[in-house]
């Protein structure tokens, strides 16, 4: 999650009331958020110990899992909501992992990074991989294994059975419906299993 | 020889390391022991009142910074056991009840005037309710979590009513098979193995008595390590309403059966001591010091990583060469079991050690459940707090998720911490600071809520 601004974005995805599941919730503010403006409940999955810890002192829920290691712990459809946001693409299984989000929520929210925006374009046509305020890393130092983009996501998405029920995408906090793969730097998609 | 970065508990499940350390801890927990019983024996007294002035930083300021700089991390100070008797049978899981019983506890901070801010610290095998702390005139009679619970500590005793109680059975001073057996037919003998066989449903509901008798309604928290753990998560099945948060750590929802046969060979171990005597060694002036050593000895191996245990001592040689013999120590981790069996066999009883053993076989709250630890969490109120170790083998992290499963299963307000540590099982005694972190966070929460 970038700034307050996109996660504000994301929140009014989430119906008021729902049971949610933020896998990679970092310090959980998206939680707290959730908790203290929508009144949702549920549990945030976070594998470092300082995320967890500041979960803890947030008063959010969280388990130490490694998202690597799936969602066994889940059972299908038990939640209203799966968030997967700024996660997808520094997981080995992608792939696995969008089948699980749809598998233990009844509806899935993804977001992304979009290496097809206008700018990480010009920067890799110049011979460059981008490195910008939504990619902050150099090649060599990225979390991000998994390099994608708004359109291949669709094309998962696709691939997987999946249903998009909503996506678009966001540049600088706005929300972004016209040319997204182009114009925006991250990605969001709400999908169910159709 | 490597040490360990964390700080050693003096009454670890296994105890500390190195060699001059476990002498000097030797010497000391079985003076403290062997003290601490004795003291209980003269408290003629019902309620023997604990010392409160005990606690630096609490009268001493007002400004509140300050006063936090000053108490933090301090130490509990001076601190008395005080004993209740209950006239009340307790009735058993096993059939048939306990007719009159005491219960040594103690108790540090103060209880506030909504009498909501009490805190319930559980042990394990062979620990106490002497859990912060020390006793006046014995400087190294710290408490089995001292680094846990003080004045600034994670269970900070600013905020809490912490109490620390000796389960039934022990051998630390609540009524146990070394005490009179009351049933006219025993002649006034100790009980010896006619103690009744105990489960941690007995303990529990024994520690709801005396939080009646406290005046407790509602805790704040109980939190507990492996055994004491178990006993925290029966609280929160057995009486929901009585806890706001349930914290265990390092535990299981039951024994593995390799679990079982690890207590399995220890009690053989005692039991086929001719020492023994069936149970009833204490009238013939002996004690069944082999068979605890061993019991003690292959328990140690447990609580302990295999790292661990290769950091410490390795293949390190006792003497400069091998002495090519059967008998004699030749690896310095046989001479670290021997004096860790030593120690454990002249201060711990033998029956106790089986009795407690037992409670932990027995424990498995999904049995009544048709095998389901999710139904048997349905009736669940409170909050949960969960904390494993990567290197416990014994009560190992897949133990505690699957706690986490049945808690999530029934929508519970619940967090697990999965701490990479070295130490095996006995981490939950120590001071690793993502540990304590976690504890100390989930602790300021119930404490702000307290306001």
């Amino acid at each position: 999650m970038s700034t307050r601004q996109d996660m504000e974005l994301i929140a009014e995805l989430v119906a008021p009331g729902s049971r949610v599941l933020d896998l990679g919730c970092g310090r959980g503010e998206l939680l707290a958020l959730l908790r203290d403006q929508r009144q949702c409940g549920g549990y945030g999955i976070e594998i470092a110990d300082a995320n967890v810890l500041a979960c803890v002192q947030r008063g959010v829920n969280v388990i130490q899992l490694n998202l690597e290691e799936g969602l066994a712990l889940f059972e299908d459809q038990s939640f209203d909501v799966v968030l997967q946001l700024d996660t997808l693409q520094n997981l080995r299984n992608t792939e696995k992992m969008l089948r699980e989000t749809a598998r233990v929520g009844r509806i899935g929210l993804v977001s992304f990074p979009n290496f097809a925006y206008w700018a990480n374009r010009l920067s890799v046509l110049l011979g460059r991989m981008p490195v910008t305020k939504q990619l902050p890393f150099e090649w060599y130092n990225t979390p991000n294994i998994r390099v994608g983009t708004y359109v291949d996501l669709e094309r998962l998405a696709r691939k997987n059975g999946l249903r998009v029920l909503d996506s678009f995408g966001i540049q600088a906090g706005q929300v972004v419906r016209t040319l997204p793969n182009l114009r925006a730097s991250v990605a969001v998609f709400k999908f169910d299993r159709g | 020889m490597q040490h360990y970065t964390g700080g050693l508990p003096p009454d670890s499940e296994a105890a500390p390391s190195t060699h001059k350390l476990v002498r000097w801890l030797g010497a000391v927990s079985a003076a403290i022991l062997r003290k601490s019983a004795d003291l209980f024996r003269i408290a003629g007294a019902l309620k023997v009142p604990l010392k409160r002035d005990a606690q630096p930083g609490v009268r001493t300021c007002s400004g509140a910074g300050f006063c936090f700089s000053e108490a933090h991390m301090g130490s509990i100070g001076h601190v008395t056991p005080q004993r209740m008797q209950f006239t009340q049978p307790l009735p058993l899981r096993g059939g048939g009840a306990l007719p009159a019983y005491e219960l040594v506890y103690e108790t540090y901070g103060k209880l506030n005037a909504q009498r909501n801010n009490a805190v319930l610290v559980c042990h394990a095998l062979n620990a106490s309710h002497h859990v912060a702390g020390t006793y006046e005139g014995q400087t190294k009679s710290v408490g089995w979590w001292d680094n846990l619970v003080g004045p600034g500590k994670p269970l900070d005793t600013q905020s809490f009513f912490v109490i620390g109680v000796n389960n039934l059975g022990s051998c630390f001073g609540s009524t146990g098979p070394m005490h009179p057996n009351p049933d006219p037919k025993a002649g006034g003998r100790a009980y010896g193995a006619d103690f009744p066989v105990l489960t941690v449903q007995d303990w529990v509901d024994s520690q709801a008595r005396l939080m009646d008798a406290l005046g407790i309604t509602q805790l704040a928290a109980v939190i507990g390590g492996s055994l004491g753990g178990m006993q925290a998560l029966d609280w929160s099945l057995r009486y929901p309403e009585r806890l706001r948060q349930c914290i265990a750590i390092a535990a299981a929802p039951n024994l593995s059966a390799q679990n079982i046969a690890f207590n399995e060979v220890a009690r053989r171990a005692i039991v086929t001591d001719p020492d023994f005597h069936g149970g009833h060694f204490y009238e013939h002036g002996t004690l069944p010091r082999r068979g605890l050593r061993v019991a003690r000895m292959i328990g140690h191996i447990t609580y302990l990583s295999d790292d661990a245990m290769d950091a410490k001592f390795g293949r390190e040689l006792k003497h400069n060469a091998l002495s090519y013999s059967t008998q004699n120590i030749e690896f310095q981790i046989e001479g670290y079991l021997r004096h860790q069996g030593d120690k454990f066999s002249e201060y711990f009883d033998a029956n106790t050690y089986l009795l407690i053993t037992r409670a932990l076989d027995y424990f498995d709250p999904a049995q009544e459940h048709g095998g389901s630890l999710t139904r048997a969490f349905a009736v669940a109120r409170s909050k949960f707090q969960l904390v494993s170790f990567t290197t416990d083998w014994r009560f190992p992290p897949e133990r505690s998720r699957e706690i986490v499963k049945a808690l999530v299963d029934n929508g519970l307000d619940a967090s697990y911490a999965e701490i990479v540590a070295p130490h095996g099982h006995d981490a939950f005694l120590l001071d690793d600071p993502r540990y304590h972190g976690v504890l100390r966070a989930c602790f300021a929460n119930i404490a702000t809520a307290l306001t």
